[in-house]
């Protein structure tokens, strides 16, 4: 097997908050390979966001903390290395695309200016008639129309879209290795959503580079990703190719999700949402976090006291979950609840 | 960038008109020149009359108010109504004393302002920034004369114990100057200060409150991810938006400054605006103050004007009004 | 539907009750949220300056307010032996006397009387005008706003202090509330322009839209719709306005404009030390010193009030 471009071992940071501590990620690991899309799905709260941001070192410490962990890039660990270094790193080598493109662009500078400043910051020795030149070729690679105007323009005469194609285009500046998407079209319309997907699939071919897409939205990560990390109240409960995932679910929270997705194929009986709340990162539920909300939990001391780690190593579909393998039977359960059809414990 | 600015100054001719019916009705409500006149011993029969016919007393209030205007526009407004002694030539000396003092005093206070309040956020919950804002809440809980009062009393026992002048605490300048630079500028020190100091105050609360929130805001992070360095994503990023807000306060200020003017230049003795107006206050010459209203008026709108300028150019998001 | 489906069914929706009603006992879970003046009074009390302050302020006021009982002398008593006697414990000279013997305790403490109740009075009747004019401004909307902007940007164009002294001079001030609605006069437009301001972005939200698809009259809209949400803005802007009133009452009372003897006030006094800064220096300082200390307190509340009530002063 090859290396990951880039790995999240066992990362664990801390907020230090006037209400207690807030334990935001909690022993993370997944990897992302060279070419490959990497879906990281969650909740709000999950800790997908705060787990990349912190391998770039772009959370505000304090009151945050990196209690422990790596994020090896290409065999190096870049957590911990001095500003210096992490900034050769950010834009260049990895690059990342944020979610509200009303608000990450600075309004007073031109959108080409601002592009332009990522070219010029990892590379001393460019003019500005290249990096003007270098910056309108990428606008036109993001389909951003008439880029020759639009580079002289400001953030506020482009629209939704256009931004966050211009995100996408600073993004790509550098040819980084890894790119990064914040839940990309969370804050677009639809319409404009499939635009910017279509863009960042050709921002990842242009570039080689593998790409992290961390989403809420089940139907982009079944668009866009080759394989998936599912995220809750911290942690990574399963990962698994999308075909896996989405048919195969091994852990109840995962299932949960597909059973909550309303399906248009099929007769479908009533829709089945998840119960209870996302968790609390201040006092975290003992044992399994998820085990208040789990039917397959109740009776079962297991679940309320040991937490379940993500066994990966020889398992290609690694769950953190302690019946992982029963979960197959509350598939069918849950199929038949809902009208969803399912065969053989697998889900249509 | 012109049409802008054009149609600003456009629109600021009916300000200053309906000022000038504020400023012109007002007083007349609260005056009657001809009683307060009747009021003045030694005033002959015939003085009074002239200044009757000169003044249009008798006239109804339209006309008087129309003859105040054609004064104010031809006639650099015109008299004082008793002595008939121009108006303007003192007016002018006096602005001119008075903007002395209050472009200094801004200009510094400004700056400071800027440069404690982004020290402040970038350092927040610092020692440093608990010094400054204990500061700053002494600063805006200070009345103005008192403090005066103070840097007098503090400036004057240091001369009598040291026999050294090091500012003074009088007037504009001294008879017997040698370095006359020099030693205006000591005179200036005071009130300078004075000025500058409660207005630093407010201006870094400001400046530090809108730093944080630009500090915090989505484009920085951005900033930061493209591998910047921190001090071009304070100095390039982070500034230029935190500061448009300190140029509105500091132009939609102008008006308390010249109040403040008002009493610094009182306590100081310094020939300006201030003094001025307490001076014909205290006598009673309507004429005057009404010619020192409008001129104030004027120069509020100009300061307005100049804010929203400042702003278009600093925040692209305005200038296509 | 077969049996064994429906009792599959019923099994499941029982479970899914059943573990929603758990979830809600379990560890693990979000604390009871609190309603939000519940949440805004914790604030405030956490606030360690804000609280001194308010403490610190109490006692003054209520000082102040039974003066009578407190000052060991009158205001207005002379007492020609005991002159220009620096602060002292003897006779309960805490702050001096001046060239005829009074003592400067007392009345520094009178004198804070009067700038409490003139500050308090400005306060109210700004705050009053201002949530009329703001409020009418804001929720109309249109024309009845431009017209009353313009009004109030007119009262802003004017220099402040002098239109004071202007007004104060010629309609005679002197007495107290005289020179408070004066003040008042001047002072509502900064709150007329926060009133408009929130009325302005509320009325178009949901909760009032709904209100008026329910069919309430826009009084009850306003009132207890609108009103409540923007109490907490008003609040810190009045305490502000009590600051700056007091300041500017000192100001007027130095000048000579203000209130004026036999009432008491604190800019009178500091003025009448004025002669005297360094020979007498406790005749000038007490009473700017209270006053310092009034504003800075009055100024300290305001923040934690702020941090309070204001959502969008939040530090992340």
């Amino acid at each position: 097997m090859t290396e990951p471009v880039l790995a999240i071992r066992d990362l664990v940071v801390e907020f230090d908050t006037p209400d207690g501590v807030v334990h935001a990620v909690d022993g993370v690991s997944y990897e992302v390979y060279e070419g490959e899309t990497l879906g990281v799905v969650g909740e709000s709260g999950s800790g997908k966001s705060v787990t990349v941001m912190s391998a770039l070192g772009l959370i505000q410490m304090p009151p945050g903390r990196i209690v422990r962990g790596e994020a090896v890039y290409k065999g190096r660990n870049i957590i911990g290395l001095p500003i210096d270094e992490l900034r050769k790193i950010r834009n260049k080598e990895i690059a990342m695309i944020f979610q509200d493109p009303m608000t990450s662009l600075n309004p007073v500078y031109t959108v080409g200016d601002q592009i332009a400043e990522a070219l010029h910051a990892h590379d001393e020795k460019l003019s500005d008639n290249e990096g003007r030149a270098k910056t309108i070729s990428l606008l036109e690679l993001v389909g951003v129309p008439n880029p020759n105007r639009r580079f002289d323009q400001y953030p506020h005469e482009y629209s939704g879209g256009m931004r966050q194609r211009a995100m996408i285009a600073m993004a790509m500046a550098n040819k980084p290795s890894v790119l990064i998407a914040d839940e990309p079209t969370t804050a677009l319309d639809v319409t404009i959503q499939a635009q910017v997907l279509e863009v960042m699939k050709v921002a990842a071919e242009e570039t080689g580079a593998a790409t992290i897409m961390i989403t809420h939205d089940l139907g982009v990560v079944a668009e866009m990703a080759d394989r998936i990390a599912v995220m809750y109240g911290g942690k990574v409960v399963e990962t698994g190719t999308v075909e896996e995932i989405y048919h195969s679910p091994r852990h109840p929270y995962t299932l949960g999700l597909m059973m909550s997705l309303p399906r248009i194929t099929g007769e479908m009986k009533r829709l089945l949402p998840i119960p209870g709340n996302p968790p609390s990162l201040i006092n975290r539920p003992p044992g399994c976090s998820f085990h208040p909300r789990c039917r397959m939990s109740e009776g079962r001391e297991l679940c309320r006291t040991v937490v379940p780690e993500l066994i990966s190593g020889s398992e290609t579909h690694p769950s953190a979950c302690h019946f992982r393998d029963e979960v197959a039977d509350e598939v069918l359960r849950e199929a038949a609840a809902t009208g969803i059809a399912a065969h053989g414990g697998r889900i249509d | 960038m012109g049409t802008f600015i054009a149609r600003r100054m456009l629109y600021s001719i009916p300000v200053i008109v309906a000022a000038s019916f504020l400023v012109f009705f007002g007083m007349s409500l609260v005056t009657d020149p001809l009683s307060q006149l009747r009021l003045i011993p030694n005033l002959s029969q015939e003085t009074l009359q002239n200044i009757i016919d000169r003044k249009h007393l008798d006239d109804p209030i339209i006309v008087q108010y129309g003859f105040w205007v054609k004064d104010m526009i031809f006639n650099q407004f015109g008299t004082t109504a008793v002595g008939d002694q121009p108006i303007w030539p003192d007016l002018q000396r006096a602005i001119g004393n008075t903007l002395q003092l209050v472009l200094i005093s801004e200009a510094i206070a400004v700056v400071l302002a800027v440069i404690l309040g982004v020290l402040s956020a970038k350092k927040q919950y610092s020692f440093f920034d608990y010094t400054t804002t204990t500061i700053s809440f002494f600063g805006f809980s200070v009345p103005i004369f008192w403090f005066a009062l103070v840097l007098q009393a503090l400036a004057t026992t240091f001369f009598l114990r040291t026999g050294i002048r090091l500012v003074y605490t009088f007037g504009q300048s001294s008879p017997d100057a040698t370095n006359v630079f020099l030693d205006r500028v000591q005179h200036m020190i005071l009130p300078i200060v004075t000025l500058a100091y409660v207005n630093v105050a407010t201006y870094s609360r400001y400046q530090r409150a809108s730093m944080l929130d630009v500090l915090h805001s989505d484009y920085i992070r951005t900033a930061r991810a493209k591998g910047l360095n921190e001090r071009t994503v304070t100095m390039k990023h982070a500034l230029r938006n935190a500061m448009i807000p300190i140029v509105t306060i500091a132009a939609l200020n102008f008006g308390a400054v010249l109040g403040g003017a008002v009493i610094t230049e009182t306590i100081f003795a310094w020939p300006g605006m201030g003094k001025f107006f307490i001076d014909s206050l205290v006598r009673g010459e309507v004429y005057t103050l009404m010619a020192w209203l409008m001129v104030t008026a004027v120069a509020v709108i100009v300061a307005n004007l100049a804010a929203d300028i400042i702003y278009g150019w600093l925040d692209p998001r305005i200038r296509y009004d | 539907m077969t049996d064994q489906q429906v009792r599959a069914d019923e099994a499941l929706e029982t479970d899914a009750t059943r573990a929603a009603l758990e979830s809600v006992h379990l560890e693990g879970l979000e604390v009871k949220s609190l309603t939000q003046w519940q949440l805004a009074r914790r604030k405030f009390f956490q606030h360690r300056l804000a609280m001194t302050a308010l403490v610190i302020l109490t006692f003054i006021f209520l000082a102040a307010l039974f003066a009578e009982f407190v000052a060991p002398y009158p205001y207005d008593a002379p007492n020609v032996p005991d002159r220009s006697l620096p602060p002292t414990l003897e006779g309960f000279h805490i702050f001096g006397t001046d060239k005829i013997g009074r003592d400067y305790f007392s009345r520094t403490l009178y004198g804070t009387r009067t700038s409490l109740y003139v500050a308090f009075i400005v306060a109210g009747v700004s705050t009053v005008v201002g949530i009329i004019v703001g409020g009418i401004a804001g929720y109309y909307g249109g024309k009845v706003d431009n017209i009353l902007m313009r009004v109030t940007d007119l009262f802003l164009t004017l220099p402040f202090l002098a239109i004071l002294l202007v007004l104060s001079s010629f309609l005679g001030a002197g007495n107290p509330i005289r020179v408070a609605f004066i003040l008042a006069f001047l002072l509502w437009t900064s709150l007329a322009r926060i009133v408009r301001g929130e009325f302005l972005s509320l009325r178009e939200k949901e909760f009032v839209e709904a209100a008026k698809v329910l069919g309430a009259s826009d009084n009850r809209i306003i009132f207890r719709h609108i009103l409540p949400n923007i109490a907490g803005p008003i609040i810190v802007n009045a305490t502000l306005v009590v600051a700056t009133a007091i300041l500017i009452e000192a100001a007027l009372s130095f000048l000579g404009f203000g209130i004026q003897p036999p009432f008491p006030a604190l800019g009178k006094l500091i003025s009448d030390g004025q002669d005297a800064l360094t020979t007498q220096w406790w005749l000038a300082t007490f009473p700017g010193l209270t006053i310092v200390l009034i504003a800075l307190c009055i100024n300290f509340i305001g923040d934690g009030l702020r941090d309070a009530l204001d959502p969008k002063q939040r530090i992340k």
